[in-house]
């Protein structure tokens, strides 16, 4: 499971265009700056394309931080 | 920068990193506002990343969602104070309000047609009125579904019908229009598929219409019209010869054994591609060749029977045995075009990454090495794309046959040894061994070009000289950073006293001008001074394919000891002193265990 947050840290940075962010299981667009909207599309638009996974419309609605993305991730790149 | 390789995943994570990166770019700024029946941010940012490297600074004006017809006709203050240069009307079929009932009759469906279009023509007038730019609208992908199914199409009621119906309307429209353009969406989404064009999860959750690769399809599309409204669009096709234009190395095959023509599939696979290059030629882009063979050999491969390509086709003729980023600079001055306005195809990826990082202004697709590739490869970067096409255009190729002349430029090999070195290049050289027996002996038989005595063995002889000791044996296997070459130089060397004489050398054209010759010389030349050697001779025989080598032994820093007058024969001698300096500067040699 460490290993998708850490997997995540040059994506999250090079979307967010910030070198030195670090994000931990309890990041979102809450606490980060910069994750508006646009951005929080492009994350997951990278992510799926990233790992060949397709979040689905009812996944995106409850996922409140990075943390409960790498769960959902890992459950799902289980499965394949 | 090459965005052509860039991965979507690439593209999609570094987008602000290749904005900084392409800024320095000397850019014109334009003004690009899109009306948009849907949020398009993805598809913008890679328009802008593609129209960057083309040398479009763009600033964007996004309408608001869905409001296109609003702003364009009601209420057109923001566009007009924007000042744009183009106007991108973003509309798809989701975007259609006024579809027709099912039971829909012939009248029915005309009165809907009709209302729909004037939507749409108000639109257009309004826009020519107020802001008077050129527009750019898209037409319509058919529906993801058919309810009606095959009858969706044919039937009054049916909205794949209906779709049909208003392309028509929109196409005839913009033939009448000279600032009205459209944009293909019907075919751009019907070459991805339904099924890869539209992005359900997203619609709903952020109405973002298209998926990843729909929307870059479509930002490399805006970015060709946009080139094709400034006069930028592509004009001539660089294109290889062997395995490109027909199956198989001419040079070694001979011009009868190529593979083209209807007889076989992959003749027939290379006929296609011919007969696509020369529609191209038929619509006003030139066809130019750049080929690493003999000049005289390369042009009989048009004489086949079977070639759809014929020599007068084109423009620009190089095949020789330089370096082909200096071949293109000097067709680009020989048809007076700028480099920009090159395309060059190539099924050999080491020549196509030589000319991209040589020449960032050429576009060189990855069309990959799979003949039935090549096609789908050179449409989806769009470098043709025109706006109009005339009288002009169709007799153009001849009127530069006409013109042509010919100008040599002068080589500048400076930066030559950086793209030999970003290949990363190591070689295995070892005396012959049981396992590469037969590919030696194939080798023997069938290289003609890079062979220094044309000297052909059986597989027996292979294997006797592989075990005598009067006989110094060297096969050569090349690794780069785009893969194995296999097995491509062979030496043989026969002791006689302290003298070696060389009774073979030869080398697969596909290595050529890699520095191959000279690791295998440094080699020789440890073994040969192992073996008490201080003398080697080398020998060259002229034949009708090997005039590339008559001066080989020159270059490899030999004394010429004797040459016939007509130059048919000629012998060479390198004595090696104890300060044999390695010539090799750009292969690694592999560490080999022996046992």
């Amino acid at each position: 499971m460490a290993n998708i947050l850490e997997e995540l840290q040059p994506l999250f940075r090079d979307i967010l265009d910030q070198p030195n962010l670090r994000i931990t299981r309890e990041s979102n667009s809450s606490n980060v700056e910069g994750w508006d909207s646009l951005a929080h599309i492009n994350l997951v638009t990278a992510i799926e394309q990233e790992y060949n996974v397709k979040f689905s419309i009812d996944e995106l609605l409850v996922l409140k931080n990075v943390g409960e993305m790498v769960d959902l991730m890992e459950i799902k790149l289980a499965a394949k | 920068m090459r965005l052509d390789a860039c991965s979507i995943q690439e593209l999609l994570r570094s987008k602000s990193k290749l904005r900084r990166q392409l800024q320095n770019h000397s850019c014109r700024d334009l003004r690009i506002a899109v009306l948009r029946g849907s949020t398009v941010n993805e598809m913008i940012e890679f328009a802008e990343l593609f129209l960057l490297v083309e040398g479009f600074r763009c600033t964007f004006y996004q309408s608001e969602y869905n409001k296109y017809y609003e702003e364009a006709v009601l209420d057109s203050e923001r566009i007009v104070k924007f000042r744009p240069d183009i106007v991108y009307v973003h509309t798809s079929c989701m975007n259609l309000q006024g579809w027709p009932p099912l039971s829909a009759t012939e009248a029915d469906h005309e009165s809907f047609v009709a209302g729909e279009f004037s939507r749409f023509q108000q639109i257009w007038h309004s826009l020519q009125q107020n802001v008077g730019s050129h527009i750019i609208q898209n037409n319509f992908e058919l529906p993801p579904f058919r309810v009606l199914g095959n009858l969706d199409s044919i039937a009054y009621g049916g909205r794949a019908k209906f779709v049909n119906r208003l392309n028509v309307e929109f196409a005839n429209e913009a033939l009448n229009d000279p600032r009205l353009f459209v944009q293909d969406v019907n075919a751009l989404s019907a070459a991805l598929g339904s099924r890869n064009w539209f992005d359900w999860e997203r619609w709903y959750s952020y109405k973002i219409m298209t998926t990843p690769a729909a929307s870059l399809a479509l930002a490399r599309s805006v970015t060709a019209i946009v080139r094709a409204l400034y006069g930028r669009s592509r004009k001539c096709l660089v294109l290889d010869l062997d395995n490109t234009l027909w199956g198989g190395v001419i040079g070694d095959d001979g011009p009868e054994n190529i593979k083209i023509g209807r007889e076989t599939a992959v003749g027939e696979a290379y006929t296609a591609f011919q007969e696509y290059c020369l529609m191209l030629r038929s619509r006003g882009i030139l066809l130019a060749v750049c080929s690493k063979n003999d000049e005289e050999t390369a042009k009989q491969g048009f004489e086949h029977p079977d070639s759809v390509l014929k020599l007068s086709h084109f423009s620009a003729f190089r095949a020789n045995w330089e370096p082909k980023h200096e071949n293109l600079t000097a067709i680009a001055k020989e048809l007076n075009l700028g480099i920009d306005s090159l395309v060059f195809v190539d099924d050999n990826p080491a020549e196509r990454a030589l000319v991209a990082s040589q020449l960032p202004m050429v576009a060189v697709p990855d069309v990959g090495s799979d003949v039935t590739q090549f096609i789908p490869a050179l449409e989806a970067g769009g470098y043709f794309e025109t706006v109009r096409v005339s009288a002009e255009d169709f007799s153009r190729a001849d009127t530069y046959a006409a013109n042509s002349q010919r100008a040599l430029l002068k080589s500048k090999f400076r930066d030559y040894g950086e793209y030999l070195d970003s290949l990363q290049m190591t070689a295995e050289i070892d005396a012959f061994k049981p396992v590469y027996l037969d590919r030696i002996t194939q080798l023997t038989n069938k290289t003609n070009q890079f062979n220094l005595t044309t000297r052909r063995y059986t597989a027996a002889e292979i294997q006797k000289m592989s075990l005598d000791p009067a006989y110094i044996t060297l096969y050569g296997k090349l690794t780069d950073a785009f893969g194995d070459n296999g097995l491509v130089s062979v030496i043989v060397g026969r002791k006689d006293g302290s003298t070696l004489h060389i009774e073979l050398w030869l080398m697969s054209c596909r290595v050529l001008k890699r520095d191959l010759e000279l690791a295998m010389l440094d080699e020789l030349v440890t073994r040969a001074q192992a073996a008490g050697i201080e003398t080697i001779v080398g020998y060259y025989y002229r034949t009708p394919r090997n005039s590339m080598v008559a001066d080989h032994y020159r270059r490899m820093g030999f004394e010429c000891e004797s040459q016939d007058p007509d130059g048919g024969q000629s012998m060479w001698r390198l004595q090696l002193t104890t300060d044999y300096q390695p010539k090799r500067r750009y292969i690694q040699l592999k560490d080999l265990v022996h046992t």
